[in-house]
């Protein structure tokens, strides 16, 4: 039986649900020698704001227990640059190519937002709300409803391309930021960012990041992730894309159950980028299984009720 | 383009002060490898350790008929993965991807390479050694230890006709003090017009001394970074060293992607 894996973003038919997460994946070229992007539902680039960052000092990850911290500061070569220097080889290698988008102010947002808007190729806007590893801009926007809504309508305003607010886990309703989202006109929703973390070498006393805290990844995340994701996909009538400690294709499934349209896989990647192949391969296999003809289907199928 | 190998361990062969040799078959992954190259090295199948770990490609191993069969990988047992490693037993699978980076470039004669190497930083030389014998370059090693427990598979040079010399902090073995002592009294003596390429691999603050000391003497150098990597192909931007920019700045450099060998003046030392 050939079953059906593509599904719909707001306004974007993507051909799998399965997408690299933000920061994880470089600028998508950087894998073109190890996975065929174009068979990605879509690449999300590294978040870009409109000039070059340097991002902080290493070390910038350490490992914990079933995850990892990062405090990257979000080093990128600045939206003008990747207009020049990466966009046509992603559209080259067939890649639907979604953008995270950084700003420090809400002008930044708009600024980056627009050049994006006249290039060729770029599908949708990820808007980062939620980097907790820098000072200004970000996660100051992702962690009021106020904040959100501002940058949201603002981008809202300067572009037609589907919009896609990515929210904090760092905050006591998620759900609510959503809900906030979707009034400012977001097109879909994506969740989770890393959650705001610190690990700290005991012998010299020290934190193990440079940057002092940073945020954690991994499978470590993945059950909060569901929950969050179960309860904005409740709240809201936009697509959700479900992130957060994703390593094989039943951490797939649960996020699609919980409620995800599509997902996005970050760390995983990193232990493993031939990771691609196999999820797909899972999903199919777990469809066929259940007679189940289009992964569409499944999304928010939770049972709920008391089984049997 | 990289693979991700299923090697299997051939053989562990323990060594003093917590060191390993471990030999993995993996044909496919051999056939690529070129001297300064590295793997990512799986050493769990589950959630802990995580990460991938990154080790030097040690030496390329062939069959009986000349053909790539696999690979070592020189291990040094300091936490959960490395303890993995080392407590692997012949048989055992480990996804390893790679071959990955930017090798060491490689000279021809009538220049001489001057290998220099710090503990495990050893490791990428015993590839780079018998690649430049096969040119014909005329090779030194330079290595240092704290101890005389540092030090080993000497044979491995020797038999590529390699010069070797030894330091030792302790002085246990070879010269008492840094590996940078000899390497600076034979800066000093050979004549300007033989010329020398430096390689370094080891600890980060002797490869800056070597760097430094090449620049002063004029001589070029290649450095073999160590860093933190997250995932080997330039994806998370965490295995970073600040380099020199043309126009007199600077910027942070992935040591996976544009290294891990970088050319010893170009990186701006912390
Ligand atoms: C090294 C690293 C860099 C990241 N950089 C970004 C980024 O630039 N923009 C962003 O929105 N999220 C970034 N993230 C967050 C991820 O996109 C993702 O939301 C998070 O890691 C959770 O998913 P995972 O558990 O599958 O990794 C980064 C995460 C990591 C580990």
């Amino acid at each position: 039986m050939g079953v059906d894996l593509s599904v719909q973003l707001g306004p974007l038919r993507l051909k799998t649900p399965l997408m690299s997460a933000s920061g994880c994946f470089g600028y998508g070229v950087e894998y073109a020698g190890v996975v065929d992007l174009a068979s990605l539902g879509a690449v999300v680039v590294k978040g870009l704001f409109l000039n070059e960052r340097d991002g902080h000092p290493p070390p910038r990850i350490v490992e914990t227990p079933s995850g990892m911290l990062n405090a990257i500061g979000l080093q990128g070569i600045g939206v003008h640059r990747f207009v020049r220097e990466k966009m046509p080889e992603l559209r080259q290698l067939g890649a639907t190519v979604i953008v995270n988008v950084c700003g420090t102010t809400v002008d930044e947002y708009v600024e980056v937002s627009k050049v994006l808007s006249d290039t060729e190729g770029v599908a949708a806007l990820e808007l980062n709300i939620s980097c907790p590893n820098i000072k200004e801009g970000g996660i100051s926007f992702g962690c009021s409803l106020a904040g959100t809504r501002r940058v949201v309508s603002a981008v809202r305003r300067a572009t037609r391309l589907p919009i896609i607010p990515k929210l904090t886990p760092n905050v006591t309703d998620v759900a609510s930021f959503a809900a906030a989202a979707e009034e400012a006109g977001a097109d879909a929703v994506s969740l989770v960012n890393t959650f705001l973390a610190m690990a700290i070498d005991v012998e010299a006393r020290r934190p193990k990041l440079s940057n002092g805290m940073g945020g954690l990844s991994g499978p470590a995340i993945r059950p909060i992730a569901v929950r969050m994701v179960y309860e904005c996909a409740r709240l809201v009538k936009i697509p959700v894309i479900g992130i957060g400690g994703i390593v094989s294709a039943a951490d797939v499934l649960e996020f699609l159950i919980a409620g995800a349209t599509a997902v996005q896989v970050g760390t995983a990647n990193f232990v493993d980028p031939f990771i691609w192949g196999k999820l797909e391969a899972g999903l199919r296999s777990y469809l066929e299984r259940h007679g189940i003809p289009r992964v569409a289907d499944l999304v928010g199928s939770l049972q709920t009720g008391s089984a049997r | 383009m990289p693979v991700d190998a299923e090697a299997v361990v051939v053989s562990n062969t323990r060594l003093p002060g917590g060191y390993s040799v471990l030999e993995f078959r993996a044909p496919e992954l051999a056939a690529l490898a070129e001297p300064g190259q590295f793997v990512m090295v799986r050493a769990s199948r589950c959630d802990a350790p995580l990460l991938r770990r990154p080790y030097s490609i040690f030496d390329l191993v062939r069959d009986p008929d000349g053909r790539p069969a696999g690979f070592t990988l020189l291990n040094k047992r300091v936490g959960v993965g490395s303890g993995l490693l080392y407590d692997a037993a012949p048989g055992a699978h480990f996804c390893c991807l790679g071959p990955l980076g930017r090798p060491f470039t490689l000279v021809a004669p009538p220049v001489e390479a001057w290998m220099v190497a710090g503990g495990v930083g050893l490791a990428p030389f015993a590839t780079l050694a018998p690649a430049l014998a096969a040119r014909g370059v005329a090779t030194t090693l330079f290595y240092g230890g704290r101890t005389s427990a540092d030090i080993f598979c000497l044979d491995r040079f020797e038999r590529h006709g390699v010069r070797v010399v030894t330091a030792t902090e302790d002085g246990s073995l070879g010269e008492r003090g840094r590996v940078t002592v000899p390497l600076q009294a034979a800066l000093e003596a050979v004549p300007p017009e033989r010329a020398v390429m430096v390689y370094a691999c080891g600890p980060e603050p002797m490869l800056k001394a070597v760097a430094d000391l090449a620049t002063r003497f004029g001589r070029p150098s290649e450095v073999s970074m160590e860093r933190h990597m997250g995932c080997g192909l330039g994806g998370c931007y965490s295995c970073v060293v600040r380099v020199k920019t043309q126009d007199g700045g600077s910027r942070y450099a992935r040591t996976c992607i544009e290294g891990p060998v970088l050319r010893g003046d170009e990186v701006l030392w912390e």
